[in-house]
C-alpha cells in the first residue's frame, strides 16, 4: 500500500488528465455527488476521483495505473443497481462507462449485436425491432440500466423462465483484467474451449474485470402475446396454480404474482382493473404464433378457473394486455402512495414453498410492525418483498434492514437463495454466511484472486471477509439466545 | 447406487498427501475426449441416484455418477426432458461426465447447452473440501457461478458429486422437413429460418440435404411446416436421435474428427472435404481429407478464427499434443490461476484440457 500513500489525489488526477479529457476527470465533491450511490441510496460513499474515459485504451491506462499503485477501482454503468454494488470506494477511482454508449454492429442474419457496455438494455431491443428481433432479458429498469451493468449483475426480468438471464444471452465479452490486460471471453459460436469464464463474469459484480464490449444473442419476436389475469382468495391457491400451469407443459413467457398489498397499491395507481378484494393475483403471459397463443390462453384460463380462481380475464387486444401489465410494472412506484419509503428484497425460493414463505413473512411483518407487500416472479421463484417504512421515523431504516435480512435467511432455509437478480453488493454481505460456509466463501475469494491478485476491483463487495462472518454469526447466536430467553 | 462422497473425499485427501495425480472417471464413455488421461483412476459411477425431483419445479437433482439412461427414464415418467439433448452414448454416459465435457445436442441454439441448464453442484476441490454452489432455483446471483464453470472444464477444477438441472416439458408435437439444397444456401436458409418466430428446434445440413425440425405446440408446428419448403421426413425422430448420439454414418468414419464452433452465418470453407453442419451453422464437424493427416492443427484453427470461432480435435489424431483451441497468453494466465484456486496441488485431470493445465 506504500504506492497509494505516495500518490495523492491531485497527483492521480493529473496523471489521468494527461490522457483523458480533463473535464472527465472529476475531483470536486459537487460534481462527484451524483456518483455517491447506485439505486440503493441508503449506502453512500464519495470516491477519491471519478473518471469517464472515452476509449478502451484510456480505460485500460486507468486500470494499469490503479493496478500499479494498488488503488481500488469501482466500475459503474447507469447506477440503477439495487444492492450498492456500484457504491464508490472512498480511497479509490470510480470508473464510469457512460461514454461507451455505442451499438457497434447488428447482424440480423446471425441474430447478434455487438455493443459497448454503456448501451441501455432497452436501446438494444429498440434498435433490432426492425428486423423482428429483440434482446431477451428485460429487468424492470430496462429503460435506464446498461448492458454492462446487466452483465455485472446477471440481470433477469419478467421473461426469464422462457428467455433466460443475461448469462444465457451473452456470447462474448471483451474485458480489461485487473492488471489492465485485454481479454476476449467466449466466441461468436455457442461455446468456447477452456473454462467457462463467461459464466464467471456474468454476475461477478465488477469484482473480476471491467467489461468493454459485449456480443449478445438476439431472439425473434413472437407473432403474438396475450395475458391471462386470475384473482384468487388465497395465496396458497394462487401458488398451486403456478405449479399446475407448468405441470401442463406450458412454458409461459412470464408468470407474475402479486399479494393483496401490492394489488391495492398497483390498482389505485394504474387503474388496471385489478380486483382489489383478491388475496393474490396472477398474470400469465403466453406468446408464440397466433393460433398457439389463442389455444394456450384458453387452456390457462380454464385451468385457473378449475383451480379456484375468483375471476379471470384474458386480454383480447394489445391495449388490454398493456393495461394489465401496467399495474404490475408500476407496483414499485405505486408503493409511494401507501408508504413514504420501501425497501426491495430479492430472495428466490422453490415455487412449492411459496405459500409457506408468504405466511411466515406475514408473521415477521407483524413482529417488526412493518408492512410487507409482495411482488413475485412466480415462474422462476424470484420473490420481491417490499418492506414499507418511514425513513423519517428514527430507527425504521435499521428495522427494515433487519427484517429484510430475516426474510432472506428464510429464503435460504426453504432451499432458495438470498438474491435472484439484484446481486449481493454491500447490501447482502451480511446474509452470505447464511447461504455459504466459510470454505465456500474462501473458494470465492480464491476465484477473485485468480482474476485480481491485488484485490483492487470493487473491494469489499460481493463476498464478505471471513472475519466479518464470524462476527455476524456470534451476533446472531447472541440474538437467538436472548430471543429464546424472552419467550420463556 | 448410493452416496460414496466420503470415500471420494478420502481418496482425494490421500492423493493430496502422496502427490498422486487423479484421473476422474465417470462411466467411461468419453475417454477419447480431451488429451490422453493420466493418473490414478478415481471412479464416480457408484456415486449415483436421483436425490430430488419435483416435476412442478422443473428441477432434478442427481448424483454425478447417475447414467443418463436412469436420469432420462425418471424424466420420461413426467413427460419432461433434458432440453440440451446430450449424447447419451447408449444411455451409459454419466451426467457428471456430460457436464465436464459440455456436450449438448441439436437443440442447443434454441434450448441452451448443459451449462445453461445447470443450477447447482456439489464439488470436491483439491483440498478435499466438499462444497455446494448454486442451488435448485432458476435465479441465483449470490457468489460466482461455479456450477456453470464446470461445463467444459474437463474435471480440472474438482470432482462434481451432485448436479441440479433445470428440465423442461416435452413438446406436444415434433415434425421434420427435409430439402435438397447446396451448402451455401443451406447455411443462409437455416439462419433465416432461425430469425423468424417459429418452433424451430433443429437445423442441420448433411450430404446435400437440409433438415429442419420444428417442435412445440401442435398449432405452432403445423404453421411452421406449412411455411417451409421441403418434404416431411417421416423418420425425422430417428435422424435427430442418430445425430444427437453421433451414430449417423458420417460419424462412423475412421480418422480424426474436428469440431468447429463458429458464428452461424460464416461461409463454408474447405468445400471439398466431408462436413456435417448442425446448430444452424454454429457447429460444424469435419473429417479432413486423407492428405491432411495430423499436420494442420494450426491451419484449421486459423480457418476457425477467420469464421469467428474455434476448432477442436474431437476424436482421433495425436492426443498427446493439444486438442482444444489455443488460448491467448492472458487467458492462459487466468486458467492457470483458476486451476490452482480450486486444485492447488494439481491433482485433478492433469493435462486433460491443455498440456499446461
Amino acid at each position: 500500500m506504500t504506492d497509494t500513500q505516495k500518490l495523492g489525489k491531485a497527483e492521480l488526477a493529473a496523471m489521468f488528465a494527461a490522457f483523458i479529457d480533463p473535464a472527465y476527470v472529476i475531483d470536486d465533491s459537487e460534481t462527484q455527488r451524483p456518483y455517491e450511490c447506485d439505486g440503493l441510496s441508503i449506502y453512500c460513499e464519495m470516491p477519491l476521483l471519478v473518471v469517464l474515459p472515452e476509449t478502451v485504451p484510456q480505460a485500460q491506462r486507468v486500470m494499469q495505473i490503479c493496478h500499479q499503485h494498488k488503488i481500488p477501482l469501482v466500475a459503474r454503468g447507469a447506477g440503477t443497481g439495487l444492492s450498492g454494488g456500484a457504491m464508490p470506494n472512498s480511497e479509490g477511482v470510480l470508473l464510469s462507462l457512460a461514454k461507451f454508449d455505442q451499438i457497434l454492429e447488428i447482424d440480423p442474419l446471425a441474430r447478434t449485436a455487438r455493443v459497448q457496455p454503456g448501451v441501455r438494455n432497452l436501446a438494444i431491443s429498440e434498435a433490432v425491432a426492425q428486423y423482428g428481433l429483440f434482446y431477451g432479458p428485460d429487468p424492470s429498469s430496462q429503460i435506464a440500466c446498461t448492458i454492462g451493468g446487466n452483465v455485472a449483475e446477471n440481470s433477469g426480468g419478467i421473461h426469464c423462465l422462457k428467455y433466460g438471464l443475461t448469462v444465457h444471452n451473452v456470447l462474448k465479452l471483451e474485458i480489461l483484467t485487473a492488471e489492465g490486460e485485454r481479454l476476449v471471453i467466449g466466441s461468436e459460436g455457442l461455446d468456447a474451449a477452456g473454462f467457462d469464464l463467461l459464466a464467471l463474469m456474468n454476475g461477478s459484480e465488477g469484482l473480476l474485470g471491467v467489461v468493454t464490449e459485449i456480443t449478445v444473442k438476439l431472439l425473434s419476436l413472437p407473432e403474438q402475446s396475450q395475458v391471462v389475469m386470475a384473482a384468487f382468495d388465497s395465496v396458497e391457491l394462487a401458488g398451486n396454480a403456478v405449479g399446475e400451469v407448468i405441470s401442463q407443459g406450458i412454458v409461459p413467457a412470464a408468470l407474475e404474482m402479486m399479494d393483496s398489498h401490492a394489488i391495492k397499491a398497483a390498482e389505485s395507481f394504474a387503474k388496471a382493473g385489478y380486483p382489489t378484494d383478491a388475496a393474490a393475483l396472477l398474470l400469465c403471459e403466453l406468446d408464440g404464433v397466433e393460433e398457439e397463443v389463442a389455444e394456450q390462453t384458453d387452456r390457462v384460463d380454464t385451468l385457473f378457473r378449475s383451480l379456484g380462481a375468483m375471476s379471470t380475464q384474458v386480454s383480447r387486444s394489445q391495449e388490454e394486455k398493456a393495461l394489465l401489465w401496467k399495474g404490475r410494472k408500476s407496483a414499485f412506484p405505486a408503493m409511494g402512495r401507501i408508504s413514504p419509503d420501501y425497501y426491495c428484497m430479492d430472495g428466490t425460493i422453490p415455487r412449492s414453498q411459496l405459500a409457506y414463505v408468504l405466511i411466515e413473512m406475514e408473521k415477521m411483518s407483524a413482529r417488526y410492525d412493518l408492512r410487507v407487500a409482495n411482488v413475485f416472479h412466480a415462474g422462476d421463484g424470484n420473490l420481491h418483498p417490499l418492506i414499507l417504512f418511514d425513513a423519517s421515523v428514527p430507527g425504521e431504516i435499521e428495522k427494515a434492514e433487519e427484517l429484510g435480512g430475516k426474510i432472506l435467511e428464510l429464503c435460504v432455509a426453504v432451499g432458495g437463495c438470498i438474491t435472484g437478480e439484484h446481486g449481493v453488493g454491500v447490501e447482502k454481505l451480511r446474509q452470505m454466511p447464511a447461504q455459504f460456509s466459510d470454505r465456500e466463501l474462501e473458494q470465492f475469494h480464491r476465484i477473485k484472486s485468480a482474476f485480481d491478485p491485488s484485490g483492487i476491483l470493487n473491494p469489499g463487495k460481493g463476498v464478505p471477509d471471513l472475519k466479518r462472518c464470524q462476527e455476524y454469526r456470534s451476533i446472531d447466536f447472541a440474538a437467538n439466545k436472548s430471543s429464546r430467553g424472552e419467550t420463556r | 447406487m448410493g452416496d460414496i462422497s466420503q470415500r471420494l473425499i478420502d481418496q482425494v485427501n490421500t492423493a493430496a498427501m502422496d502427490g498422486t495425480a487423479l484421473n476422474i472417471v465417470g462411466r467411461g464413455t468419453k475417454e477419447f475426449l480431451g488429451r490422453t488421461p493420466v493418473g490414478q483412476a478415481i471412479r464416480i459411477a457408484q456415486h449415483s441416484g436421483i436425490v430430488d425431483y419435483l416435476p412442478v419445479e422443473l428441477v432434478i437433482t442427481v448424483r454425478a455418477g447417475t447414467s443418463l439412461e436412469d436420469l432420462v427414464a425418471a424424466l420420461d415418467e413426467h413427460d419432461q426432458m433434458l432440453s440440451f439433448e446430450p449424447p447419451t452414448f447408449g444411455g451409459k454416459a454419466s451426467i457428471g461426465g456430460t457436464l465436464a465435457c459440455n456436450l449438448s445436442g441439436p437443440a442447443r441454439p434454441w434450448s441452451g447447452g448443459i451449462r445453461d441448464s445447470v443450477l447447482g453442484i456439489h464439488l470436491i476441490n483439491g483440498k478435499g473440501e466438499h462444497l455446494t454452489f448454486g442451488g435448485q432455483v432458476l435465479k441465483n446471483v449470490a457468489g460466482y457461478d461455479v456450477s456453470k464453470l464446470q461445463a467444459g472444464a474437463m474435471g480440472a477444477l474438482g470432482i462434481v458429486t451432485e448436479v441440479s438441472l433445470k428440465v423442461m416439458p416435452k413438446p406436444a408435437a415434433t415434425l421434420t422437413m427435409v430439402r435438397n439444397i447446396d451448402v451455401d444456401r443451406a447455411i443462409e436458409t437455416m439462419n433465416r429460418t432461425a430469425g423468424k418466430y417459429n418452433a424451430l428446434t433443429g437445423a442441420c445440413w448433411l450430404e446435400h440435404n437440409m433438415y429442419l425440425r420444428f417442435s412445440g405446440a401442435r398449432s405452432a408446428v403445423k404453421q411452421a411446416s406449412t411455411k417451409c419448403t421441403g418434404e416431411i421426413l417421416d423418420s425425422g425422430d430417428d435422424f435427430w436421435h442418430d445425430l444427437r448420439e453421433m451414430q449417423l454414418d458420417f460419424f462412423e468414419r475412421a480418422g480424426s474428427l474436428w469440431r468447429f464452433s463458429l458464428k452461424s452465418t460464416s461461409g463454408h470453407f474447405r468445400a471439398d472435404e466431408r462436413w456435417l453442419i448442425d446448430w444452424a451453422g454454429a457447429l460444424r464437424w469435419l473429417h479432413p481429407g486423407p492428405d491432411t493427416n495430423g499436420i494442420e492443427r494450426k491451419g484449421l484453427e486459423q480457418a476457425a478464427v477467420a469464421a469467428n470461432g474455434q476448432a477442436t480435435l474431437f476424436r482421433g489424431g495425436d492426443r498427446n499434443d493439444e486438442v482444444f483451441h489455443t488460448q491467448t497468453e492472458t487467458a492462459m494466465k487466468i486458467h492457470r490461476r483458476l486451476k490452482s484456486a480450486f486444485d492447488p496441488n494439481g491433482l485433478f485431470n492433469r493435462g486433460r484440457l491443455y498440456s499446461w493445465l
